[in-house]
């Protein structure tokens, strides 16, 4: 039986990697997760964890010394945040395109310019393309339950793929909630002993990372790459299956909540998804069919398991904490992509909310209900994207 | 079923053959080519130590000996530093193909 405790997503985390006890981790600290790994920091301090340390001088030496970590064949992890993230950049597409099982809270930050150090997923967002599976919490316990999966999902033989776990900076990483540890010791046998694949440390077996790839076969390089990606939601699923065996809690690709016989749906990630919950019981309440679907894996993105999952709405509403400078935002996009594949479509509006950590009030939440209930009757969208919660 | 080509690429692009460099005959990229004047060598081994492509052989008995011109990409950093004898170069770049 695990212990429930009351702790910030932060320190839930760093409890998460105390417990599976990595071999290295190469970090520099950055707001708001400087405070997960500074709580990780301790436990190699106090001899809680065998963890090598790396203090590094910069987040694209930590990610450098991550995948040389993992490619001498270690189990590596780090944490980032917004900036950090922006600057591990050409690193992150190394660590995946090398197939190197790297795990790395997220805790999402907006991005400069302007400077703000608050929520929203402008970071994670950006790292969209790199070849990371990202795995988006709602809450401490999500944050929690999320890093211990992650790595039975990127260290899977058929996998072998670095993987973000993105919670909400500030909002999550810092708010003190209810969350339920599981055992060390059962956490430890449900992540298991590390298996290296081409460890550089394998001396008998001398062998070269990181060549140089032309045309001749780079397209197909990236062909195989994708394919690794599809056989990620199985995976997914099947470590989702083993956990909650394990703990109780229930994990899929995506969360829904009233959603089965929902005529309207509100799409949303993270923190928010909390929040919007509470307002759709409210309307529910007064009879209005609404429901709520909550993208979990966001990268490789279930288009076809979502599509399926709204095939019986009128209307969607996708709410997007970051954006797209001249686009919609990158939520909406993919619950597009979703819908292109229904046969009868249903309307769709965009509402970018809660940028820079700007917060996401129920009344916000019940506006867009009220919008939404208009589209699903009349079938019509005066304007696809729309910012909500701005000073006007 | 039969696997599709990509499908058997090593993953991560590792390069599982060790040494397997010295099937990349890069000397064909050469366009200035090192020449040895054996009367100015010192036997001083600058040129060996000092060559990117390990493109300066050496004798059994551990004296210079010509270029290897399958990997010598004519870089002529060898040139550059071979002090030779009496202010005379015992390396000196030519134009390939002169
Ligand atoms: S020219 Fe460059 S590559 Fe060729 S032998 Fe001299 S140092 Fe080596
Ligand atoms: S550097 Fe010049 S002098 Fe020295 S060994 Fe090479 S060729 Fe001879």
């Amino acid at each position: 039986m695990g212990k429930i405790v009351a702790v910030t997503g932060n320190e839930a985390c760093a409890q998460a990697l105390k417990q599976i006890n990595p071999d290295v981790c190469a970090a520099y600290p950055i707001t708001p997760a400087t405070d997960l790994m500074q709580r990780f920091s301790s436990f190699v301090n106090d001899g809680k964890v065998d963890t090598e340390l790396v203090l590094v001088e910069s987040e694209h030496s930590a990610m450098s010394a991550c995948i040389g970590a993992a490619a001498a064949g270690g189990r590596v992890a780090t944490a980032t945040s917004s900036q950090g993230l922006a600057l591990m950049w050409e690193m992150l597409y190394i660590a995946a395109g090398t197939r190197l099982p790297i795990i790395m809270p997220l805790v999402n930050r907006a991005l400069s310019a302007p400077l703000n150090i608050h929520g929203d997923h402008s970071d994670g967002m950006g790292a969209r393309d790199t070849g990371w599976i990202q795995i988006y919490s709602e809450n401490a316990q999500e944050a929690y339950d999320n890093t211990i999966q992650a790595f039975r999902i990127a260290e899977h033989l058929d996998i072998r793929l670095p993987a973000m776990v993105c919670m909400d900076g500030f909002i999550v990483s810092h708010s003190i909630e209810r969350v339920e540890y599981i055992d060390d010791a059962d956490v430890k046998k449900f992540v298991g002993k590390f298996q290296a694949v081409h460890p550089l440390l394998d001396l008998d077996n001398p062998k070269s990372y990181g060549p140089l790839i032309l045309t001749d076969l780079y397209h197909e390089y990236k062909r195989a790459q994708h394919e690794v990606m599809t056989k990620v939601p199985k995976v997914v699923l099947e470590v989702a299956s083993d956990f909650e065996k394990m703990a109780g809690r229930k994990y899929g690709l995506f969360e829904t909540y009233r959603l089965e016989d929902a005529e309207m749906a509100i799409v949303v990630m993270s923190s928010a998804a909390g929040t919007t919950k509470d307002i759709i019981d409210q309307y529910r309440d007064k009879g209005v069919k609404i429901g709520l679907l909550k993208p979990r894996i966001f990268r490789p993105f279930p288009y076809l398991e979502i599509a399926d999952a709204l095939k019986h709405v009128k209307a969607i509403a996708v709410l997007d904490r970051a954006d797209s400078f001249g686009g919609y935002g990158p939520l909406f996009m993919e619950i597009a992509g979703s819908v292109m594949s229904m046969a009868s479509k249903p309307a769709m509006i965009n509402k970018i909310f809660g940028l820079g950590g700007r917060d996401y009030l129920p009344d916000q939440a019940e506006g867009v209900i009220d919008e939404l209930i208009k589209v699903a009757q009349t079938g019509k969208v005066p304007a696809v994207k729309e910012y909500i919660g701005v000073k006007e | 079923m039969s696997k599709k080509f990509w499908e058997t690429l090593p993953q991560g692009s590792v390069v599982l053959e060790a040494g397997s460099s010295a099937k990349f005959k890069t000397g064909g990229w050469r366009s200035m080519r090192p020449k040895w004047i054996e009367e100015n060598c010192i036997q001083c081994m600058f040129c060996w130590m000092y060559c990117p492509d390990m493109s300066i052989k050496v004798t059994a008995e551990g004296k210079r000996a010509e270029f290897d011109y399958d990997y010598c990409k004519g870089c002529g950093i060898c040139a550059l530093e071979c002090p030779g004898k009496k202010g005379k170069k015992a390396i000196v770049m030519e134009e390939e193909g002169k």
